[in-house]
């Protein structure tokens, strides 16, 4: 077995990205989309944490941190708007939101 | 040692990963959203793999934490019975699939066709909490506090788009 490298640090991200964006996709429910988006952001997180161990730089480690702060209040906000639009049209499903469709 | 656990680690947080967008058990949101807790403990175990302990813990507090637990509020609050009846159109979906495969390939082919340069032995970003606070209150001082700016608006924000009567 060869050591662990980069490139299988960063192969495992991009199916993860790959995995949330099939979500994006084909799920139809905004909260299943939403996590989906979390999957992307954390496939991201990990490729900046390998590049960051693999290359002996700590800035990678310093932006997932920031990421992480970001996506929390990227969330909190986002769950309040969904929370909104259920109050409005009771629904959160996609298909059922076309008001701005032409 | 450290090989078998990055197996078990990428194959685990893959495939809870894959169960959070399809699930042939239950459509539910919430099996969604515990199969994504168990993603992201899984990651922060490869992120102690790439000795990334404090993002580790982190990702386990802010994420599995915090994050799910919004998450889970907001389906309980909204009453989801009837939106797992409905089915995913299989000609879109498989289309779908088709396009992000080939992302992915492309993506896959690009990280194996490039040389990438791997320093192991001499670790700077061994034992990285100390040397990751220094950095953020040092050079990444500013961007700091602006996060913190960043968390109070989306606080107000969250407080204003969840009053009663949003119009």
């Amino acid at each position: 077995m060869n050591p662990v490298g980069l490139q299988d640090y960063l192969v495992v991200s991009v199916l993860l990205f790959s995995l949330g964006l099939v979500g994006v996709i084909i799920r139809r429910n905004v909260l299943v989309i939403y996590m989906s988006l979390e999957l992307m952001l954390n496939a991201a997180n990990l490729a900046l944490v390998a590049f960051s161990r693999f290359n002996d730089n700590l800035d990678g480690q310093v932006i997932v941190f920031f990421i992480i702060t970001v996506a929390a209040s990227e969330v909190a906000v986002g769950l309040a708007l969904i929370v909104a639009l259920y109050r409005r049209r009771q629904t959160t499903h996609v298909e059922d939101l076309t008001t701005m469709k032409l | 040692m450290n090989q078998l656990f990055f197996y078990v680690f990428a194959v685990l947080t893959l495939l809870c990963g894959a169960l959070v967008i399809a699930n042939p058990i239950s459509r539910s949101p919430v099996t969604s959203a515990m199969f994504l807790v168990l993603t992201i403990v899984s990651m922060a175990g490869l992120f102690v793999l790439l000795h990334a302990f404090f993002l580790a813990a982190v990702q386990v507090l802010v994420y599995a934490g915090a994050v799910m637990v919004l998450f889970l509020f907001v389906i309980m609050l909204l009453d989801l019975k009837e939106e797992e009846q409905r089915r995913i159109k299989a000609s879109a979906a498989a289309l779908g699939v088709l396009a992000v495969g080939l992302i992915a390939v492309v993506m896959i082919l690009t990280v194996h066709r490039s040389r990438l340069g791997l320093s192991l032995e001499n670790s700077l970003v061994e034992g990285s909490t100390i040397a990751l606070g220094r950095d953020l209150f040092t050079r990444f001082a500013l961007p700091f506090e602006i996060i913190s700016l960043v968390l109070l608006v989306a606080m107000i924000g969250t407080v204003l788009l969840s009053r009663k009567d949003l119009r």
